[in-house]
């Protein structure tokens, strides 16, 4: 892809609802560019949920802020292009974004205690946001509020629209955040580590919310987290990122029944798995995520994967390609297909 | 070992040594109110725990968050003076020494913290954070201590560069390994671990999982973690305590409370864990808890978990159930334990009703 600014627009308007090619976002610092997205490319769409995976620093939640157009003009090198619905949000001046946010794309984040502002009611934070996109009176923006507090199960709707953000509990306060983002009934919703900040029960809950009202409202929705357990239960597709990259993508199944990229198999083999037989230890991945300064060169992994030594020194020198392997599953490894088989048959499946 | 120890729980079978025992260990934090800041309530966050750590173990406290199991860890490193019970570690009763009688035993129990931006003086270099142990206790170990310091770094998965650097410039996950660090230097016999993983990632999480397994053969430590993961807990735990608003709900060695959960909120967290399976996804059945966890301020009467539990009946809204040991090994506080024989479930009631009638000759 290239990166010229034709100052005509393409007639490609992207073909899925969200189209995200290409994306590359670059924060120059005084280190040296912190390459945190470094071209990813996938479609969305309505009705599908996306899971992105990844560790901290690879990429995850800087996607999703450049999607909603968050990032700081200045700080932040941002080229590709992400159709939402045809239109171009890169090239889009920041007025236009700002009339999609909230109304079209929305985005639930992690620490609602944070995100909500403590100053105001949420019943307030709710109205505003409405009120923006849509022409309506203080009155019936509060309706509009509590019915949504309601939709996302909060007891006494009426009474708690009036409370302020830090007399909820931590799953109420991502509940009202999920109703604020839902207020305008956007058609994008991106979840950033939705439910990381909360308990297991309430996860369940928060989780369960999520997909029913994505089948309600029929809206796109991407999933960012750390836990496999939570894409496992809510994605139709998984991409999953490493040091700014996507390097595998294909649907649920393929992610959890044949992974393809060792570091997929790694990420497998660190989780102890409450639905199998305890093992005596975990298989990490060694070593850590690298800098988004000092990426590796070859491919990003390398330092870190136990099969680089076996192709023969391209691990070092040459960045493997996301490449389709077949039904929409795509690797970037260098490993061939055979080695890949008999890496997960023989060394990954049997200790997971 | 002194005659403290001697507990009637303590039937389980006896692995090692007790290392420290707690018995009715409570702690309310009084809530204040008006010009004269009469108590007007209290946070009941502890509220009658007895439990015992045997060496070279590690129990797990389990529980969403506001069930006390943090209060419950700082109780046990002293950071809180407990409002009743005692705290035996080592045979010495050490529920209110002083903070000077304290220190020599700040040694051998450390503690790893929950969040790992407020653990960390930003002011102090790496460097100074981890060496901060030999400094305070007067340690001098071998090659001095920044070549200590930068192997302990090293251990946890951070490098020796990183000695000079500040808290500021590490991810929450490496601050979190700061800390293990900083909790390791001492090589203390009892390590307390609030959420040690939690804020980890996956790949690393793993790492410092199998890191803290290391050391404990390596040298024969005693954990208390606490941790709201349960696919951690069960990796790492011999023994695992379920919590709820301030009490111990079940306490059994990790095999049977995985396998036959006794208690019905226990069961309700199991099922709540997400399964990164998706072919059973659609399989499953999940007990979906309604509501959230009631205020300790004012946890509900009797049974506490009464309010959200399926099973409830009027027994459980007037008499508590005590924490039982049902089978053995495993102990319970519910009047209708689940996975229960039916000989093991009249004792429960029969139990319950013992408790009820004792509750009304008092009356």
């Amino acid at each position: 892809m290239t990166e010229s600014q034709a100052p005509v627009q393409r007639i490609e308007r992207g073909e899925a609802f969200l189209d995200v090619r290409d994306l590359k976002v670059h924060f120059p610092t005084d280190d040296g560019v912190v390459k945190s997205v470094d071209g990813i490319s996938f479609q969305l769409e309505r009705g599908k949920t996306l899971g992105i995976v990844g560790e901290s620093g690879s990429g995850k939640s800087v996607t999703s802020l450049s999607i909603m157009g968050l990032h700081k003009a200045g700080s932040a090198k941002i080229t590709g292009e992400v159709f939402l619905d045809g239109q171009d949000l890169i090239s889009s001046s920041a007025e236009e974004v700002r009339k999609l946010r909230g109304k079209r794309m929305a985005m639930i984040f992690q620490d609602p205690l944070s995100a909500m502002h403590p100053f105001y009611t949420v019943g307030h934070q709710i109205i505003e946001a409405y009120r923006v996109h849509n022409d309506v009176s203080k009155q019936v923006a509060r309706k509009h509020a509590i019915a949504m507090l309601d939709r996302v199960g909060i007891p006494q709707p009426d009474k708690r629209v009036d409370a302020y953000p830090h007399q909820f509990s931590g799953g109420m306060r991502q509940r009202a955040m999920i109703a604020m983002a839902l207020s305008c009934d956007p058609d994008l919703l991106i979840a950033d580590e939705p439910t990381t900040a909360l308990d297991v029960t309430v996860q369940a809950q928060i989780l369960d919310l999520i997909r029913d009202l994505q089948s309600e409202f029929n809206s796109a929705v991407i999933i960012i987290t750390h836990d496999l357990g939570v894409v496992a239960e809510l994605a139709d597709d998984i991409q999953v990122m490493y040091a700014g990259r996507a390097i595998e993508y294909g649907n649920a199944d393929d992610i959890f029944e044949r992974p393809q990229h060792p570091y997929t198999w790694g990420l497998l083999g660190s989780m102890p798995r409450i639905d199998r037989e305890r093992t005596e230890r975990l298989i990490p991945i060694k070593g850590s995520p690298p800098s988004l300064i000092n990426v590796p060169t070859g491919c990003p992994f390398n330092p870190r994967c136990n099969y680089a030594h076996l192709n023969g020194g391209s691990s070092e020198t040459e960045r493997p390609e996301l490449l389709d392997i077949g039904d929409g599953h795509k690797v970037a490894c260098h490993l061939s297909p055979e080695q890949r088989r008999t890496a997960w048959e023989t060394d990954i499946l049997p200790k997971l | 070992m002194t005659t403290a120890n001697t507990e009637p729980a303590s039937a389980l079978p006896k692995l090692g040594e007790e290392l420290l025992s707690v018995q009715g260990l409570v702690k309310h934090f009084p809530i204040r109110k008006g010009l004269l800041q009469r108590q007007s309530g209290a946070v009941q966050a502890v509220d009658g725990l007895d439990f015992s750590v045997r060496k070279g173990e590690t129990l797990s406290l389990v529980g969403e968050s506001g069930c006390g199991k943090t209060t419950t860890g700082r109780l046990l490193t002293r950071l809180l003076e407990p409002t009743a019970g005692k705290i035996v570690f080592e045979g010495h009763d050490v529920t209110h020494l002083s903070e000077g009688k304290m220190r020599p035993l700040r040694r051998d129990i450390q503690m790893i913290f929950q969040d790992p931006y407020g653990s960390l003086n930003p002011r102090h270099t790496v460097g100074k954070i981890v060496g901060a142990p030999y400094r305070l206790q007067g340690v001098k170990p071998e090659g001095g201590v920044k070549k200590t310091v930068q192997e302990l770094l090293e251990l946890v998965g951070l490098s020796p560069e990183h000695y000079n650097r500040y808290p500021h410039e590490f991810s929450g996950g490496q601050r979190q390994r700061i800390g293990i660090a900083r909790t390791l230097a001492l090589r203390p016999k009892l390590i307390v671990a609030d959420e040690p993983v939690s804020a980890l990632d996956v790949s690393i999480q793993a790492q410092v999982v199998n890191l803290l397994e290391d050391l404990q053969t390596e040298f024969d430590l005693t954990y208390v973690m606490i941790a709201h993961d349960l696919s951690v807990v069960r990796h790492v735990s011999d023994r695992v305590a379920v919590m709820y608003l301030g009490k111990i709900v079940e306490l059994a060695d990790r095999v049977s409370l995985y396998e036959k959960p006794m208690h019905p909120y226990t069961l309700a967290l199991l099922s709540a864990v997400p399964i990164p399976d998706t072919k059973r996804k659609t399989q499953r059945e999940r007990i979906r808890l309604q509501g959230d966890v009631p205020s300790p301020i004012n946890p509900p009467p009797a049974c506490r978990f009464h309010t959200r539990c399926w099973k409830a009946q009027d027994i459980c809204k007037t008499i508590a159930p005590p924490l039982l040991e049902i089978a053995p090994g495993h102990q319970s506080a519910c009047h209708f334990p689940e996975n229960a024989t039916e000989e093991q479930a009249a004792r429960a009631l029969k139990a319950a009703e013992q408790v009820g009638t004792a509750d009304a000759t008092r009356v």
